[in-house]
């Protein structure tokens, strides 16, 4: 259970991101309402991976493709002027389930370093197929219009997508915090354990894996539902390997096997993007570009000597519950 | 007509897939050996390019530029090595591809803020400017020829050392059972940074010799890596066999389903289907065939027991 630290953090954050449109309409700046939508967007994906990453044991390094496709099913819809949101996140949730599943089911064939290079080339295999979509933009990308869910919802108004996504990012939390501490939830742990001890009492570990892959493959999917309506355009760029890196960074940072941390991570690297470039424009002009310069080495730093995360360095004695 | 069009980008094919083996030589020995997973692999193709773009720009000799590659490569690798993947080994992959993929955004922005943003000219080399016809009217660049000379070249020199010289013994022996080798008293970490720096150099070469044909910009091993990742999947980890064979199929795969299946797709559908449904197919073959791969011998088709 929750320490009170901990518990004090987790309301922090949810009362931080409720209060950020009516602070940033009073101060005249709607940049930070985006930019907080934004945050919430990949908290929803970095805490979906979490579920096979950290929990699971399973790397996956493609998960920017779910991302893409819910982006693309709310985009192809926009495309043929078909706009209704339950429709459109209907598809997204079904589609990424579906490509998870046939993804995973090849996958999850291989353990280890094959693992993680088959998931990095067949995101990439999508990338290359979303790039070739001429019809769709190809490497242009596809300009949309928002989803249309009632008509006094109307998500052209920012505050409405902003509390939407607000809405699916506390859903996506509770639901990850009931399946990682259900039944189901352990025998993934048990997994990331000991694999071989967990078949050997007889538990058909790979349709559990599969099940926890497709679980996270569809909330990376709604994520990017939200982001197409967020951005209103959608890009293969979406599913490009360095957006997978990107989302596996917030986990690190966030912390690893903790359900609250990654969106701790998406928040504070998506920040860290935003301001570092501006600091280092500031501090010596025509450096904000090359933040990356800075930033590779920082990883390769935290990975080597912050591997908790951020979540593991607020002050709990039992850490894997949280 | 369409034969020629198909010998030719079979031999661009066959060319791609020298330097898709160049680049997984080195890997997958990297990844059997020591099971580290070297996101920043493709980097070091990269860099290969870079400095003899940086040398051949200056002293105007590709030879020259070579010579001085080579070791440079081989510095960068040993580097890599020491300074981040040594201590990667007892880590969990997850380490080792966050870490590694900090080395990539390293390494790009490194490469532009030397050169700059945009790509470095490098041309083809006087001496191997040209084309012969390797049917009658049917001219190839000599370039690409010899790049294909070059990757046999290699690959059998590999084949050389690793079957029949007490490095390559090590190697193999390394490759399958690491603790074992250290116990019967050999620099296992020596032995470690050779086989990187070896594969520094083959990964330098091939990023040399693609200078000329593709363009020499930041970010442009990330394809390579990507690629080869496929190719030692498919001819299985730790395997220069299996690396040789998986190259040059997936390299003609690849170049000739890009060129070929549009059209041929137009004979047995309509023109537009085919123009769309064409490269989208074509962009997923080398995948699926990856997946078909993987579904009836996970460990690839040449397991490195083998060699």
């Amino acid at each position: 259970m929750l320490t009170r630290t901990k518990l004090l953090f987790l309301i922090g954050g949810i009362a931080i991101c409720a209060l950020v449109p009516p602070v940033a309409s009073a101060a005249g700046d709607d940049f930070y309402t985006t930019l907080f939508a934004r945050i919430m967007i990949f908290a929803i994906a970095a805490v979906s991976l979490d579920l096979i990453l950290g929990f699971g044991g399973m790397i996956s390094f493609g998960h920017a493709a779910y991302v893409g496709l819910g982006a693309y099913a709310v985009g192809i819809f926009s495309f043929y002027g078909i706009n209704d949101g339950f429709l459109q996140f209907f598809v997204a949730i079904v589609g990424s389930a579906l490509v998870a599943l046939v993804i995973g089911a090849i996958c999850l064939r291989t353990r280890g370093i094959y693992f993680i290079m088959i998931t990095l080339a067949l995101t990439q295999m999508l990338y290359f197929l979303g790039i070739s979509l001429e019809e769709y933009g190809g490497d242009d990308g596809l300009n949309t219009d928002r989803s249309e869910f009632f008509a006094w919802f109307d998500l052209y108004e920012e505050i409405n997508l902003y509390y939407l996504i607000l809405g699916f990012l506390v859903a996506c939390v509770f639901i990850m915090h009931r399946v990682i501490n259900s039944r189901f939830g352990m025998v993934v742990r048990g997994c990331h354990a000991n694999e071989d001890r967990m078949q050997a009492i007889g538990f058909p570990t790979f349709r559990y894996k599969l099940a926890a892959f497709v679980i996270s493959g569809t909330m990376c999917g709604i994520a990017g539902a939200l982001l197409a309506n967020l951005t209103e355009f959608v890009t293969p760029e979406f599913m490009h390997w360095f957006r997978s890196g990107e989302i596996m960074i917030m986990v690190l940072v966030g912390g690893m096997g903790t359900l609250f941390g990654p969106a701790f991570g998406a928040a504070i690297y998506l920040l860290f993007e935003e301001w570092v470039p501006d600091l280092m424009e500031a501090t010596i002009s025509g450096t904000g570009e090359n933040w990356h310069f800075i930033f590779g080495p920082l990883l390769v730093i935290l990975v080597l000597f912050a591997k908790q995360g951020l979540w593991g360095l607020i002050p709990d004695r039992s850490r894997r519950d949280g | 007509m369409t034969w020629l069009l198909l010998i030719e980008q079979t031999l661009n094919g066959a060319q791609f897939g020298v330097f898709l083996f160049l680049v997984s030589a080195g890997l997958t020995l990297v990844l059997g050996i020591m099971n580290v997973v070297n996101l920043a692999h493709g980097s070091l193709f990269m860099l290969g390019a870079y400095y003899a773009a940086t040398f051949f720009g200056l002293t105007g000799s590709f030879l020259l530029a070579l010579v001085i590659m080579v070791p440079l490569a081989l510095i960068s690798g040993i580097v890599i090595e020491v300074v981040a993947l040594r201590t990667m080994y007892d880590r969990d992959h997850m380490d080792q591809v966050l870490a590694t993929f900090g080395l990539i955004l390293f390494f790009n922005e490194s490469v532009r803020l030397v050169w700059g943003p945009e790509s470095q000219p490098m041309p083809v080399p006087d001496f191997l400017d040209g084309s012969v016809e390797i049917l009658p009217e049917a001219p190839y660049p000599v370039f690409r020829i010899v790049v294909i000379l070059v990757g046999l070249a290699v690959g059998a020199g590999l084949y050389l050392l690793i079957t029949r010289t007490k490095i390559g013994m090590l190697i193999r022996a390394g490759a399958s059972n690491r603790a074992m080798v250290g116990a019967l008293g050999v620099n296992i970490r020596l032995l470690y940074t050779l086989v990187f720096g070896l594969g520094a150099i083959l990964a330098g070469l091939a990023g040399m010799m693609a200078g000329p044909i593709q363009s020499v910009e930041p970010g442009m091993g990330e394809d390579m890596l990507i690629l080869a990742f496929v190719v030692i999947v498919i001819g299985g980890i730790g395997s220069i066999r299996g690396a040789v064979i998986a190259s040059v199929l997936i390299g003609i795969v690849e170049v000739v389903g890009r060129s070929i299946l549009p059209f041929a797709m137009a004979n047995f559908m309509g023109e537009d289907a085919a123009q769309t449904a064409g490269p989208a197919v074509a962009s997923m073959l080398i995948y699926v065939l990856m997946a078909a791969v993987l579904f009836f011998k996970p460990a690839g088709l040449f397991p490195a027991q083998a060699g």
